[in-house]
């Protein structure tokens, strides 16, 4: 096990050096540069020009940038917004916990319904309860996030008042962050409401940042158990008189859980990168949004700052996905 | 122990009080996050929103005109020659008290020597950037000095005279800071909190920043200009202008900004919905580039001008919010004219013999569409796609090509790019030299002036001008200027877009800045339990 987990960490420098010449390369693939959008519509003189480039620091030969960018990352340093002057360690730590946030509850609400329809579709194949939620499932993994975000706010929000529009707490509320998650801030804050509050802000982001995720996980989860049911275990298991639920929950449902485990932590990548279109519908401050308009003002720092910092969690969740993988599946370790 | 309870009595009933005291709250539903909060630092609308709430300049604008009026400095005097201003400052201006600073003085004349100095230097306290409004308004090159004459007098000294120089004073970047807290900062080597933690002098306090999510404000109470109607002032934090909107009407907030064209008809039937519209100071133009030919030929030009249907462009692109436009300058702007600069009538038969006329065969523009909305542009793919159906109509063939909008602002200015811009300009300062001179001026060519158009007489006019202080001359010249571009028709002018401001009816004394600004010391709100 102990082989298995070093040959997997074994193979995170590589990745890092890659991911870091690609974000590094990415945004300056990108045509125009900071000193144009900060002068818009606006001219600017060849000196005041490069005056600016001077300033931000991309007048040195590129290598020389790449270089030093990967220094400073290694010693934790990622340096300033070209935007807006602040440290981009700082940014990432005050806005992620808001992005964990919604992710985590988008990923609680698509795994716990996803897995649910799944078994029940698979309970019941070919019955209007699979059509239905097999049906359903194909209609969310094509809904369009933007689309589906402001559907539901302009039934759930603006038309009948049952949640609010946006944001992570009603503005009523105001303390100062402690833990960055707003769920325990506001049970800590003690103030009364709070917290419903921010239940309340959750609610309509999950299930929009939830919905791709739970189609996903409900089809994985379907094919995983009919897979299963089918296996000479099952049938022993049910020609021993056991009851169907048990024979689903406990001997198809332990077997089929491995695939869908991966597919739950391959996820969290899509997750991520639906979270830069619902954070921006609900205006929920998390690193999505952040990494949008950074790229919009060609903020060369943040945005390789940022997408390092993000590969590297993806990265760490897949680890963990690949050592939870090994210790559901002993086959995985041995190999 | 009983020292402890005592406490928290007290502690208790502090918050009791503070929580009455949030009696009057606005939410202003706004469009971006402000970049940071000191106000020499940044340009964009968003940020010098929040700077203008809590800052203030020696002069100001008179609020939704380009009048400039005293504020820190009472009066001035400027020296015959126009070189030297002398400004007597007001006097009993309190710096704000919050959490995190307690002035010991007033505001004097140190603090705008300061203020000016450390713009003058160039070099701010923060890696990777610039003071880079005071470069833009090219600032350097106009400002010799500042010098304090005693407590209550400075003087500022120019390079040459320069007749926009009160109106770029007026502006949020010449703001005045706390010395006093400048160097508390310095010495505990913690500057960059000048640009989290602002103390100026104006109509609200800052209380606190959530990126992303909100800025809060409270009242000044001890504010030179009389105690603000609002308590509180929210700026929530909303990117998207179809849920900026259901927010509003949600209830969630009060005011929002730059609501798309489209829902305008669904505000006004919003029985709990008002809007409130200004002309807008800005221009939205089609920019050909006048060193390519054919569109060297000042006939083309003007049979191309006279092929768009600008009225079913204002109609369909600004739903109506818009005026056409005569001349680069506002109406409401001083010396715009439509005296000698009616539009260019529509009239695709005589543009269509007028291009025959030229020897124009088979011509092929390239339309260059932004991919935002601007507030004189709410969408350019739109106006493009009028525009390439009316110029079908005269036997010209029309492109449409978009790009990210870095890369558009980037593309367009070299002076070998082909085709067409959409492109426009929102005022600075209120100044016809601020239209005139970026988007026009033969020094922009290659840059702002995306029309590549360099006319002798008409840049020697807007210099001459712009060097004159006497407003009645400067008015003579910018007329006969804006004949000159009449009749050099240099870019399509299509409209001048109307602004509005959507918001609750419990919201009054709102006023729209000309520039853009949004401000809230004039606002009240009469919303139950806010």
């Amino acid at each position: 096990m102990l082989r298995f987990i070093l040959n997997r960490l074994a193979l995170v420098i590589p990745t890092f050096i890659g991911i870091s010449i690609l974000s590094f390369s990415f945004i300056r693939l990108l045509p125009g540069d900071p000193v144009d959008v900060l002068a818009g519509e606006r001219s600017m003189s060849a000196e005041r020009r490069a005056q600016l480039i001077h300033a931000f620091g991309l007048d040195r030969p590129i290598w020389q940038q790449y270089l030093d960018y990967l220094w400073h990352a290694l010693h934790g340093d990622l340096g300033s917004s070209i935007t807006d002057a602040h440290p981009i360690m700082g940014e990432f730590l005050t806005l992620f916990p808001a992005t964990v946030e919604l992710t985590l509850c988008a990923m609680i609400f698509a795994t716990i319904l996803g897995v649910l329809f799944g078994i029940l579709a698979a309970a019941r194949r070919g019955s209007w309860v699979d059509q239905l939620t097999m049906g359903t499932a194909l209609v969310g993994y094509s809904m369009p996030i933007f689309w589906w975000g402001l559907l539901l706010i302009i039934v759930f929000a603006a038309g009948l008042h049952w949640v609010p529009v946006s944001g992570r707490i009603s503005l009523d509320y105001y303390f100062k962050p402690v833990t960055g998650f707003m769920l325990i801030d506001s049970l800590l804050s003690g103030q009364k409401g709070a917290f419903l509050s921010a239940v309340q802000h959750l609610i309509l982001p999950t299930i929009v940042l939830g919905t791709i995720p739970l189609a996903v996980i409900a089809r994985q989860t379907r094919s995983a158990m009919l897979e299963v049911l089918g296996e000479d275990y099952v049938r022993t298991a049910r020609s021993k008189g056991l009851s169907n639920f048990r024979v689903i929950a406990i001997h198809a449902f332990r077997n089929a859980l491995i695939p869908v485990v991966t597919t739950i932590g391959l996820q969290v990548g899509v997750l991520l990168t639906g979270a830069i279109l619902t954070e921006t519908i609900f205006s929920w401050p998390g690193i999505g949004k952040w990494m949008i308009d950074a790229i919009g003002h060609r903020d060369y720092t943040v945005v390789q700052g940022g997408l390092l910092l993000i590969a590297i969690i993806v990265m760490v969740v897949n680890l963990i996905v690949d050592v939870l993988y090994a210790l559901i599946n002993p086959r995985i370790r041995t190999r | 122990m009983r020292l402890l309870k005592t406490l928290l009595t007290a502690s208790a009933l502090a918050a009791v009080l503070v929580g009455s005291a949030y009696a009057k709250t606005l939410v202003y539903c706004s469009e971006g996050s402000p970049e940071g909060f000191d106000p020499g630092l940044y340009e964009s609308g968003t940020t010098l929103d929040v700077n203008i709430a809590t800052y203030e300049g020696l002069l100001k604008f008179k609020l939704g005109t380009t009048e400039v009026l005293p504020a820190l400095a009472q009066s001035w005097d400027i020296s015959k020659d126009g070189l030297t201003y002398t400004f007597h400052l007001r006097h009993g201006v309190k710096w704000q008290t919050t959490d995190y600073f307690t002035p010991t003085r007033d505001f004097n004349a140190d603090d705008v020597v300061y203020s000016f100095e450390r713009q003058m230097k160039g070099t701010t306290y923060l890696p990777d950037s610039t003071f880079a409004y005071w470069g833009d308004m090219s600032m350097p090159d106009q400002v010799a000095g500042i010098k304090k004459i005693d407590d209550y007098t400075v003087e500022l000294t120019l390079k040459t005279p320069s007749a926009p120089m009160l109106a770029n004073l007026a502006m949020p970047f010449a703001s005045i800071v706390s010395k006093e807290y400048a160097d508390k900062l310095a010495a505990s080597n913690n500057m960059a909190q000048m640009n989290d933690q602002p103390v100026g002098t104006g109509p609200f306090i800052f209380v606190n920043y959530q990126k992303d999510a909100n800025v809060r404000f409270k009242a000044n109470p001890d504010w030179w200009g009389g105690k603000v109607k609002l308590d509180n002032l929210v700026f929530s934090i909303n990117t998207d202008p179809t849920a900026r909107l259901q927010s509003l009407k949600a209830g969630e907030c009060d005011v929002m900004d730059y609501p798309n064209p489209s829902d305008i008809t669904s505000i006004k039937s919003d029985p709990n919905l008002k809007i409130e519209q200004e002309k807008g100071l800005n221009f939205g133009s089609l920019m050909y580039n006048t060193q390519e030919k054919p569109f060297d030929n000042v006939e083309v030009r003007k049979a191309l001008d006279m092929a768009i249907d600008k009225k079913a462009l204002v109609q369909a692109v600004y739903q109506g919010q818009g005026q056409i436009a005569s001349s680069p300058l506002p109406p409401t702007m001083w010396s715009s004219t439509d005296a000698a600069t009616k539009p260019y009538p529509y009239d695709p038969a005589t543009a269509k013999k007028m291009l025959a006329k030229a020897g124009v065969k088979n011509l092929t523009v390239k339309i260059w569409a932004m991919p935002v909305s601007r507030p004189y542009m709410p969408d350019a793919k739109r106006a493009a796609e009028m525009i390439q159906a009316d110029y079908a109509k005269v036997g010209v063939n029309a492109t449409i090509y978009t790009v990210d909008w870095a890369e558009y602002l980037k593309d367009s200015k070299p002076v070998d790019r082909d085709g067409a811009v959409i492109m426009g300009w929102t005022g600075d300062n209120g100044d016809p030299d601020n239209f005139l001179t970026p988007n026009f001026g033969c020094a922009a060519v290659g840059g702002g002036n995306r029309s590549q158009w360099c006319d002798k007489d008409f840049d020697a006019l807007i210099k001459k001008a712009a060097a004159t202080t006497d407003i009645k001359e400067r008015t003579k010249l910018y007329q006969q200027a804006q004949a000159i571009f009449h009749k050099q028709d240099p870019a399509v002018l299509l409209a001048h877009s109307i602004v509005t401001m959507p918001m609750a009816k419990t919201v009054s004394g709102y006023v729209i800045d000309p520039f853009g600004l949004h401000h809230f010391e004039t606002v009240d709100t009469s919303k139950a339990g806010s």
